[in-house]
């Protein structure tokens, strides 16, 4: 090995004195600057391995396609009357597939050595959690765009025109990056990716299955139609409706928005806390 | 931001008293995995952690690093409080620990650029660290290549750089050269030695022997959570005498002869190996060796194998806890 020592006197020795001035707690700058860095980290390990993509690319033209030919004429009476019912449903089903994702690679990456080193610098405890998820915003925002040019090369014509559209396809990214903490806490308290995941699937498949994603709601019986118009999916579902076919901004917009919130303001500092403790 | 003065020099690097850290068993006593250990680092000395796998050196270095909670006991790191004001005793300490901590899927360079920023440099001077670590380590070949194809030695080496980015003055080795080759070790060696040399300090573990004695100033023995022993390598040795005298007999029913042979020249009695016809003695002075070989010759006893070895960490074990290191050990043989 090369020596360690200066070549150069102005080079700088590799200790400094004890004597120096220590920060009690990060900064709101330094939190900031620490979590960009984790996203840079996030989107190098993304080009490494564009598989990571497959949820957000192949998922969302398979899906678009199957069930608007396969359900299209049986409840809308035709594929394109359907569209506009299932588009914005497809948007929330590939958003919270999404953000299961970022929770199950949040945990196998907290197994890996290099969160040991995370944990070891002074940095902000929630910095290797924000990081993954801002860079995640590229997947949502992916499959947010591939869903939305499937439908309308099937024929969807949005009535809410440009304006609505891109209205409608960033509550999307909003709702699937709010999501994802709940995800992200799961990854903190549970031992393996393969939990997540697990877990997760019985989160998303009646959050997603039971709401009006797929469906319009007045179908469903009694009991059933209570769930769906307090699940928080329900929600997001007819405010994207409310924007794309209409160009509408909704009630409904403003609640999906402050359920985000709330998922986000709830599920936040668990997943820090429990984070923090791990250690 | 509050910022406040803190440390001096005159205070230790590392003061703890009565460490402890209990682990949860299911159905059975909580295990003390460190139990009530005293430690004292003086600024600019290499300390060296000695004892087997499993005996609790990584566990309370964890804990000294803020990445364990202490469960018992009080830790300062340059004066500030380990327990109360984590933030801090970060930005003193660089932990290198037992496996490389980088990241696999980024390059040489990507990682201490990562770290770099992380520890509140622009980009511009973290592409600079990055470089001048590189070319200080001899890594200068592999800074755009993944980790995931560095050898163990260079991934060591990577992580001991990032370790030093901040610049810490202390810095915790978690068995630095385990599952290294004997080269690797030397260069391992010469750099931790670089590092005191530029005004670090460095708390070390290790379950070998002739790496706290190369390295240490002192040490401190670990078994089960507690401390057995501390001094410098030659004290510890001297526990052991300076060097041991190996023997093997060939007839197995002549070993309490042979016992007894050697009892009588050197004044102790020989400890049983637990290989049959085996037993070790520890020599003040090697030159003995001589005496006890001439009297088994006269004592009419046949040996099969006679070595003077140094005293392994096996043997200060058995010496300093009466049982066995269950360590790998490394010896070399004189004679």
């Amino acid at each position: 090995m090369t020596t360690l020592l200066p070549d150069t006197p102005t080079a700088v020795p590799l200790a400094a004195s004890p004597d120096r001035v220590l920060a009690a707690r990060p900064s709101l700058r330094d939190t900031v600057n620490q979590s960009f860095a984790m996203a840079w980290r996030a989107t190098k390990k993304m080009r490494r391995n564009p598989e990571q993509f497959f949820d957000v690319t192949l998922q969302p033209v398979l899906f678009t396609a199957m069930f608007a030919y396969i359900f299209g004429g049986a409840i809308s009476g035709s594929v394109a009357d359907y569209l506009p019912l299932i588009i914005p449903g497809i948007l929330a089903q590939t958003a919270l597939t999404a953000s299961m994702a970022t929770g199950t690679q949040m945990r196998e990456d907290m197994d890996k050595g290099v969160f040991d080193r995370f944990k070891s610098l002074p940095i902000a405890r929630i910095a290797p959690l924000v990081g993954p998820m801002l860079a995640d915003l590229i997947r949502y925002g992916t499959a947010a765009t591939i869903t939305i040019a499937v439908g309308l090369a099937m024929g969807y014509r949005p009535g809410g025109g440009v304006l609505g559209v891109a209205a409608g396809w960033a509550l999307t990214i909003i709702a699937g990056w709010s999501l994802s903490w709940i995800f992200c806490w799961l990854g903190t308290v549970a031992r393996s990716a393969q939990a997540v995941q697990g877990i997760g699937m019985m989160i998303m498949f009646p959050l997603t299955f039971l709401s009006n994603a797929f469906v319009p709601m007045d179908t469903l019986p009694g009991w059933l139609e209570a769930f769906v118009k307090v699940n928080p999916v329900s929600h997001v579902v007819t405010a994207v409706r409310d924007l794309m076919n209409a160009g509408d901004l909704t009630g409904q917009v403003g609640w999906a928005l402050l359920g985000c919130a709330v998922v986000v303001a709830i599920f936040a500092p668990l997943a820090v806390r429990n984070y923090a403790r791990k250690m | 931001m509050t910022a406040i003065h803190h440390g001096t020099t005159s205070a230790s690097a590392v003061r703890a008293t009565g460490l402890v850290k209990t682990f949860d068993v299911k159905g059975a006593a909580p295990f003390r995995a460190v139990d009530g250990i005293d430690l004292e680092v003086r600024p600019g000395e290499i300390f060296g952690v000695l004892g087997p796998n499993g005996a609790g050196k990584t566990t309370m270095l964890k804990m000294l690093a803020t990445l364990l909670t202490i469960d018992g006991g009080q830790a300062e790191i340059f004066g500030v409080d380990v327990r109360r004001e984590p933030h801090r005793i970060r930005q003193l300490v660089g932990v290198t620990g037992q496996y490389a901590s980088v990241d696999e899927n980024l390059t040489g360079t990507e990682n201490l650029v990562l770290f770099a920023r992380l520890l509140g440099q622009p980009t511009a001077q973290a592409r600079r660290t990055a470089a001048d670590l590189l070319g200080r380590f001899g890594l200068e070949e592999a800074a755009d290549r993944q980790i995931k194809s560095f050898s163990g030695g260079m991934r060591r080496r990577l992580d001991l750089a990032a370790s030093l980015i901040s610049r810490p003055p202390l810095i915790f080795l978690d068995e630095p050269t385990t599952g290294l080759d004997p080269r690797t070790r030397g260069q391992m060696w010469d750099t931790i030695r670089e590092l005191v040399a530029q005004g670090s300090t460095i708390l070390l573990t290790t379950q070998y022997l002739d790496e706290a004695d190369q390295l240490a100033d002192r040490i401190a023995v670990i078994d089960r959570g507690v401390k057995v022993a501390e001094g410098t390598p030659e004290e510890l040795k001297q526990s052991v005498g300076s060097s041991t005298l190996h023997l093997r007999v060939a007839d197995r029913e002549q070993t309490a002869q042979a016992a007894a042979i050697v009892e009588r020249v050197l004044g102790e009695a020989p400890v049983l190996t637990p290989e049959a016809g085996g037993f070790t003695i520890a020599l003040t002075d090697a030159n003995r060796t001589a005496d006890v070989l001439i009297a088994l010759r006269q004592g009419e006893v046949d040996i099969t194998t006679a070595a003077v070895r140094q005293p392994t960490l096996d043997e200060v074990f058995l010496t300093l806890t009466g049982h066995h290191a269950e360590a790998d050990q490394t010896h070399e043989e004189v004679a």
